[in-house]
């Protein structure tokens, strides 16, 4: 199962909430873009359209920076989107068994999305929770002090019950 | 400012409340009077504290036990045994270590120790952060009052030249000297940037500044305005950290309507307008030319320097740029004066420093001492020691591009200039602190990947040396490299540190070079004798997962 594309209306909805949110100028182009790749879950290029016509942004410029930040995706991730932390902090606390651990049950590689659509695996820099390394983050739920045998039963809170 | 023995938080999250957390806060109101302690004891609910498995939470300052979950029926016990004869009723604790599921908030008190100095962290985890009130009971925007009221720009400016304050972004450059050079910048439109974009591995000091106390940023925000003559003003939030951006969005909304904010603030002819504008994952966008490109809609692309955004920063005019921590020591420095700071700290390096501790120790998390600790007694007295059954190897201080310091320097004192003595950076606080099982080459590694994901690839030195020396350093890691592999790395981290446009490739080499000259022996030892000496590094070819590229998009 894959993604479905988008429906036009939801995307320019989604468009049009961020833009009014922060306004039609170039300095909230960012936070315009961070919304709208929250609310669909990455950047259609429907999307990326209607915000340079909004914004009179050229397409070019949209393009250099929807590929320059890492939240932002311009492909459509899994249901559920698993970020493991791989900075140095939380590698020397058990960073490196939770990262073996999460590979061997998810049976993806970081950047990679599950045939079933279910997950999608990427590696990200430090997300500001050292204090209770190692740290991963499920879709918006941050997981501290994880231990790689527990990564089975994280994961199953997601299989299971949300839609 | 009023004092209390003690003060109490109950959780008021909406799981709290269906949880009974009103009931929690009714019950304890009537026990505490029931006990006479009502004027020794404050009373407050604060919305998401965390620790969801445990809710309701009470939480008690100074001491900052966590209890959780809290019944009515167990408010009577948890007054009389806590509150009343000061012992821990250890029964109602919540469980510690417990996987939580959300971490909105870490306890910035969590084995707070007399020695430790708060001046940034005065408030953080004691007020109510969505609370005004309760800022402005704990003296906030006083300092703010007094600039207005007492103060022309020149003032405010030499009193921060007075007080020694440096950067804590850092480079710990003199705050003062870079407010003069806003202030003095041509140009009708100016600009002031808070960059609290956090992003350096191990440091999350400025996330607690952010949410533990919201208002204390605007008000300095507000007096940099002021000072500089500026207008305008962003306050730039990395884009992970949404908690701290909706607080400092209410935070803004509410010192607007109570005039602190805006138009003609105080009733002068002063007007600031702040904004917030969140980043999108990208550690680049911390360095400041990069951070000013970003909110301009562009790739966080460091500019060449000079210009300094001083003179030509945001749309080309003259900006102001200070880290949250720096801008956090403001107001308390204008309200006490420039000598009190300097009651705190080195003569060079007055005030107090926030660190966060990490790794292999037994406590980890933020602490506020003076300056001029050392890292021994960091480690001794805040991080309660090493681990059981583990001794000290390194400790990387400043993040990533930190140095790697062994036990021979634990006892420099740290401040800017005794660590730049040393050949030791300061950096952003991180205390990154490693027992024997950590592998050096193993944690070079780790650290090249990260400025090899980070690189923002503008300049080849940074963009090919860091990506050349993380493949040296995996060769090294299985056994496969040859000693000559070592002078290249050498070589690779001269050109970076030489050649490089910004700061993140000039400092990419530092750890590598320091693990060279402290630990070489053990990085033979993987080349020589195939040997990871801790027993971490494989020492067989294969495919490491972090080999695979990375996606960066
Ligand atoms: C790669 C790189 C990343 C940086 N990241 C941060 C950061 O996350 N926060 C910060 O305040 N300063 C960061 N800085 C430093 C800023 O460029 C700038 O010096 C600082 O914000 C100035 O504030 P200060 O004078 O208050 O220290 C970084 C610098 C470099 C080269
Ligand atoms: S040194 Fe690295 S991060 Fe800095 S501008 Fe050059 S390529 Fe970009
Ligand atoms: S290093 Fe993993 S969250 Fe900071």
């Amino acid at each position: 199962m894959t993604i479905a594309t988008i429906d036009g209306k939801v995307v320019l909805e989604a468009v049009n909430k961020a833009v009014e949110e922060h306004g039609a100028t170039i300095d909230e182009l960012i936070p315009i873009l961070n919304d709208v790749n929250r609310t669909l879950g990455y950047l259609p290029a429907n999307a990326l359209d209607e915000i340079s016509r909004r914004l009179r942004v050229p397409k070019s410029q949209l393009f250099s920076v929807s590929s320059f930040y890492r939240m932002f995706s311009t492909k459509p991730r899994g249901k559920h989107v698993v970020q493991f932390c791989e900075s140095a902090p939380c590698h020397v606390v058990g960073g490196r068994q939770v990262w073996a651990s999460l590979l061997d049950h998810l049976k993806i590689g970081p950047g990679e999305t599950s045939p079933d659509g279910n997950w999608t695996l990427i590696t990200t820099s430090c997300l500001g929770v050292c204090g209770v390394g190692p740290v991963i983050i499920i879709d918006d739920d941050i997981y501290g002090n994880v231990a790689p045998d527990q990564i089975a039963e994280i994961l199953a809170r997601y299989s299971e019950t949300r839609e | 400012m009023k004092t209390y023995r003690a003060m109490v938080l109950v959780s008021n999250d909406p799981l709290s409340i269906e949880r009974g957390s009103q009931q929690v806060y009714t019950k304890l109101t009537e026990e505490i009077a029931a006990y006479g302690l009502q004027d020794e004891i404050s009373l407050s609910m604060v919305s998401d504290i965390g620790r969801h498995d445990a809710a309701p939470l009470v939480i008690v300052y100074p001491d900052a036990v966590i209890y959780g979950p809290i019944a009515p029926e167990n408010v009577h016990t948890l007054v009389e045994e806590h509150l009343y004869k000061g012992r821990v009723v250890a029964g109602l604790q919540a469980p510690l270590k417990e996987m939580t599921g959300r971490i909105a908030w870490l306890s910035a008190r969590k084995g707070t120790l007399p020695a430790e100095q708060r001046i940034v962290l005065e408030r953080a985890g004691l007020i109510d952060p969505e609370s005004i009130e309760d800022y402005i009971i704990h003296d906030g925007y006083a300092a703010l009052g007094k600039v207005l009221g007492e103060m022309k720009p020149a003032d405010v400016i030499s009193e921060l030249e007075k007080s020694g304050l440096r950067g804590r972004g850092g480079a710990g450059f003199p705050t003062g000297t870079k407010w003069k050079f806003v202030s003095k910048a041509d140009g009708a439109q100016k600009y002031v940037i808070c960059n609290a974009d956090e992003s350096e591995p191990g440091t999350f000091k400025d996330r607690l500044i952010l949410e533990g106390d919201p208002h204390s940023i605007i008000e300095a925000m507000t007096i940099a305005a002021y000072a500089v003559g500026a207008s305008e003003g962003y306050i730039y939030i990395r884009g992970e950290y949404t908690l701290a951006q909706e607080r400092m969005h209410r935070a803004i909304i509410k010192a607007e309507e109570m005039g602190f904010l805006g138009d003609q603030i105080f009733g002068t002819d002063f007007s600031f307008n702040l904004h917030i504008h969140s980043g999108a994952g990208a550690y680049i966008c911390g360095e400041e030319t990069a951070l000013i490109e970003s909110i301009e809609g562009k790739p966080g692309i460091p500019r060449a320097r000079p210009p300094f955004p001083t003179t030509h920063g945001l749309w080309g005019k003259p900006t102001l740029v200070n880290n949250v921590e720096t801008l956090a020591n403001v107001p308390a420095i204008l309200r006490r004066g420039a000598a009190w700071y300097h009651s705190f700290g080195t003569p060079s390096s007055p005030g107090t420093k926030v660190y966060t501790m990490l790794g292999n120790v037994n406590v980890t998390g933020v602490v506020e001492v003076p300056m001029g600790i050392t890292l021994r007694e960091i480690i001794a007295i805040y991080a309660k020691g090493m681990k059981k059954g583990s001794s000290f190897k390194l400790a990387q201080t400043g993040g990533s591009s930190g140095s790697v310091i062994p036990s021979s320097l634990q006892d420099t004192p740290m401040d800017f200039d005794s660590f730049s003595k040393a050949g030791v950076s300061l950096g952003s606080g991180a205390l990154l602190i490693c027992d024997e099982d950590t592998c050096v080459v193993d944690l070079a590694k780790v650290l090249l990947n990260f400025f090899r994901v980070e690189s923002c690839g503008k300049c080849n030195p940074c963009r090919i040396g860091t990506q050349r020396a993380f493949e040296i350093l995996t060769t090294i890691t299985e056994g496969q490299a040859t000693l000559n592999d070592l002078d290249t790395l050498l070589e690779l981290s001269s050109n970076l540190a030489m050649m490089s446009n910004c700061g993140l490739g000039q400092t990419a080499g530092t750890p590598l070079v320091d693990i060279l000259k402290y630990f070489r022996a053990e990085v033979e030892a993987h080349i020589r004798l195939k040997v990871c000496p801790a027993g971490v590094c494989t020492m067989k070819p294969h495919v490491h997962p972090e080999e695979k590229v990375h996606q960066h998009a």
